[in-house]
C-alpha cells in the first residue's frame, strides 16, 4: 500500500490512535463523569471553523507586527552596549545593527504600534479563545504522542499571549503587582509565545484556508440573526453537537469584536498625540493633563524620584566632557554661549506614548569636537541620578553625529523644567525616551566604539 | 523513506513536519526556561504564565458564560436547542438581550484592560514616573459604562418605535 500523501493528511490524525495504542484506547474508554454533559452542553450555533478562522486571520495579520515591533524596540536600545534589558539573551535577538536616527519618528512608530496593537487585539484574542474553548474539555485529551505535544504547545501559546498581554498592560499602567522584572519576563515570554505561534500557524494554516473558503464572507455579512445556521460538523469538534437557537449572527459576532477593538483604539491612540487629542486616552496614565506652559508635556521620571537635588543643578553644576585624552568642563553659561540649534523632535517611551516638542541646545557633534573627538564612534552619557537602570546611556556614532542630536538646554523657548532634566538633557532623533538622559553631568566621546 | 514515514505516522501520530516544528518550539522554550531559572523570581513568572491560562479558562470564561445564561434566563430567551413545539426566539426579546449584552461586554472589556488605573494600583511608581498623583479612574469608567448603556438604551427605544 502506498504511503498517504502527507500534504493531504491531517497534521495530527484525529480519529486514529498512535503508539502505544492500548494506552490511548483505554484513555478514550475511561471517560470521566460529566464529560458527555460538557460536550453536549455547548450551545452557541456560531462556534465553528469559519468564525474561528476569521478571528485567527485577524491575529495572523496583527500578531507578527506586534512581535516584530517588540523585537525592534529591543534593538533600539542598542543591545551591543549591554543597555537593552534583559542583557543576557544569547541568540534570542535580532542581529546587532545601528538603530537609525531617521526618520525621527521611527521609535515613536514602532513603540506606538507595539503597545497600541497589543491593546487593540485584546478583544480578538478573547473571542478566538471563546471560539475554541470546547476543545479544552475534549475527551480523550489525546490519541497519540503528537497530540500530547501539540496540546502542550497550545498551553505555551495561550499562556504566552495572556502573559504578554497581562504584563504589558500592567507595565504601561505602572502597576508592578507581579513582583518580577518586567523586561525579563516580557522579553522571554515573547519568545516562548512566538515559538508556539509558529507551531500553531504551521500546523493550522491549511485548516484556516479551508475554513475561510468554506463560506462566503459577503453572504455571512448579509445573513440576519434569524437565518443564521450552525456550520456543518467539523473534524475538530468546534461546531456544537446540540446548538441552541442563534441570538447573534456571525455578522454580529464580528461587529462586536471589531467594535471592542475600535473602542480600545479610541481610548488609546491619544497617548501618542499632543494637545486636546491626548485627553482622549481618558483611562490611561498618558492621557492625563500634563500641565500648561512650555514644559507642559509628559514626564517619564520625576526629579524627586531621580534623587537629583537642586544644589546639584544650580550654579555649581558643571558638564564634564572627555575624549581623546582631553577633559573640558563647562558651566551652563558656557554652553548657552556656544552655537545653539533648534529641532522639533518626538520623544517616545517604551510604554507606547509619545510627544513632539521643540528643543534648543548644543549639537552633540559640536561637543564631541570640543572634547577632541570630531568623529566619535560612540558616546557615554552620565546623569546626576544615583540609582536606576537609565542613569547612563551609550549613544552610537550615528546618534552623536546627527545634526539634530542635541544636549538640550531649553524646550519650547523656555529653560527645561527640573522634571524634564534641567540643566541639560540629551535629545536624539528616534532614540528611546529613557536613553535621552536627563540631568546630564558628563559625556565621554569614544573614537573606537 | 516512504515506509519510514508511514511508521513514524503510525507510532507518533503525525508527519515529520509536525514533529520538527514542535521540537523547535520546545527547544526555544527549554532554552528560555534554562535562562529564566537563574532568576530569583522564576517561580512567580511560571505562576503568572500558567495562572493566566487557568484564570482565563476556568474563571473568566465560566463567569461571563454563566452571566450570559443568567441574563438570558431573566429576559426569557431560550438557550436550549429547539425541541418539538418550540418556536423561534421572540425578536423583541432578542433585541433587548443584545442591547444589554453589548454595553455590558464593552464595559467589562474596559474594566479588564484598564484595571490597574481604575483601581489606582502602583501609586508610588506612578508618581515616580509621571510627577503626578494617581487618582483612581473608577468613576470615569462608570461614566463611560453609563454612556454606553444609555446609548444602547436609546438605540433600542428608537428601533422599537420604528417597528
Amino acid at each position: 500500500m502506498p504511503a498517504p500523501d502527507p500534504s493531504t493528511q491531517d497534521p495530527a490524525d484525529t480519529g486514529r490512535y498512535g503508539a502505544p495504542r492500548r494506552l490511548w484506547r483505554a484513555l478514550d474508554r475511561h471517560r470521566p463523569p460529566g464529560t458527555d454533559t460538557v460536550t453536549r452542553g455547548w450551545r452557541s450555533p456560531l462556534r465553528g471553523p469559519w468564525l474561528t478562522s476569521v478571528y485567527g486571520l485577524a491575529l495572523l495579520v496583527t500578531l507578527p507586527l506586534v512581535v516584530v515591533t517588540g523585537l525592534l524596540d529591543y534593538a533600539a536600545y542598542a543591545p551591543r552596549f549591554g543597555q537593552a534589558f534583559p542583557t543576557d539573551v544569547g541568540w534570542l535577538r535580532l542581529p546587532y545593527f545601528d538603530w537609525p536616527t531617521r526618520p525621527a519618528w521611527l521609535f515613536r512608530l514602532t513603540q506606538g504600534l507595539h503597545v497600541g496593537l497589543g491593546i487593540v487585539i485584546v478583544p480578538v484574542v478573547l473571542a478566538k479563545l471563546w471560539s475554541v474553548i470546547p476543545k479544552l474539555f475534549d475527551w480523550p485529551p489525546a490519541r497519540s504522542v503528537a497530540q500530547v505535544l501539540e496540546r502542550l504547545s497550545l498551553l505555551l501559546l495561550v499562556g504566552g499571549i495572556l502573559f504578554q498581554i497581562a504584563t504589558g498592560l500592567l507595565n504601561i499602567q505602572y502597576a508592578y503587582v507581579f513582583g518580577f522584572d518586567f523586561y525579563t519576563a516580557h522579553y522571554f515570554g515573547a519568545w516562548v509565545f512566538t515559538a508556539a505561534l509558529v507551531v500553531h500557524v504551521v500546523l493550522k494554516l491549511p485548516r484556516l484556508v479551508t475554513a475561510l473558503r468554506s463560506r462566503s464572507p459577503g453572504a455571512e455579512l448579509r445573513t440576519p440573526v434569524a437565518a443564521t445556521r450552525p456550520e456543518p460538523p467539523d473534524p475538530d469538534g468546534l461546531v456544537p453537537a446540540r446548538p441552541g437557537p442563534p441570538t447573534v449572527g456571525r455578522r454580529g459576532a464580528l461587529a462586536l469584536v471589531g467594535g471592542g477593538s475600535l473602542l480600545l483604539a479610541a481610548l488609546t491612540v491619544g497617548q501618542s498625540f499632543d494637545g486636546p487629542l491626548r485627553r482622549t486616552a481618558w483611562l490611561l496614565p498618558r492621557g492625563q493633563d500634563p500641565g500648561g506652559g512650555p514644559n507642559g508635556f509628559p514626564v517619564n521620571r520625576s526629579v524627586a524620584a531621580a534623587g537629583v537635588r537642586p544644589e546639584e543643578t544650580g550654579a555649581a553644576w558643571r558638564l564634564t566632557l572627555r575624549g581623546g585624552g582631553t577633559t573640558a568642563t563647562l558651566d551652563r553659561a558656557a554652553l548657552l554661549a556656544m552655537p545653539q540649534h533648534t529641532a522639533r523632535l518626538p520623544i517616545a517611551c517604551v510604554e507606547g506614548w509619545s510627544t513632539v516638542q521643540t528643543w534648543t541646545g548644543v549639537r552633540l557633534r559640536d561637543l564631541a569636537a570640543l572634547a577632541g573627538v570630531p568623529e566619535p564612534a560612540s558616546a557615554h552619557v552620565r546623569s546626576l541620578e544615583r540609582t536606576g537602570l537609565f542613569r547612563q546611556a551609550t549613544l552610537q556614532g550615528n546618534q552623536v553625529r546627527d545634526p539634530d542630536s542635541l544636549l538640550a538646554l531649553r524646550v519650547n523657548g523656555a529653560d527645561l523644567s527640573a522634571d524634564h532634566g534641567f540643566p541639560a538633557r540629551v535629545i536624539v532623533p528616534a532614540l528611546p525616551g529613557v536613553h535621552c538622559t536627563k540631568w546630564v553631568s558628563g559625556i565621554d566621546f569614544r573614537a573606537d566604539g | 523513506m516512504a515506509r519510514w514515514l508511514a511508521r513514524l505516522r503510525a507510532a507518533y501520530g503525525a508527519g515529520p513536519r509536525h514533529l520538527l516544528v514542535l521540537l523547535l518550539c520546545f527547544a526555544v522554550t527549554g532554552w528560555v526556561a534554562l535562562r529564566v531559572s537563574g532568576e530569583a523570581t522564576w517561580g512567580r513568572m511560571l505562576l503568572w504564565f500558567v495562572g493566566a491560562v487557568i484564570v482565563h479558562d476556568l474563571v473568566l470564561f465560566p463567569v461571563y458564560a454563566t452571566a450570559d445564561r443568567a441574563l438570558r434566563g431573566v429576559l426569557g430567551v431560550r438557550t436550549r436547542p429547539a425541541g418539538d413545539g418550540d418556536t423561534e426566539p421572540d425578536p423583541r426579546r432578542l433585541a433587548l438581550l443584545n442591547h444589554v449584552r453589548v454595553p455590558a461586554l464593552a464595559s467589562a472589556l474596559l474594566f479588564l484592560v484598564f484595571l490597574p488605573g481604575l483601581l489606582g494600583w502602583g501609586a508610588d511608581t506612578y508618581r515616580a514616573a509621571t510627577a503626578q498623583e494617581r487618582t483612581p479612574f473608577l468613576l470615569r469608567w462608570l461614566a463611560v459604562s453609563g454612556v454606553l448603556f444609555l446609548l444602547s438604551a436609546l438605540l433600542w427605544l428608537l428601533r422599537r418605535a420604528r417597528r
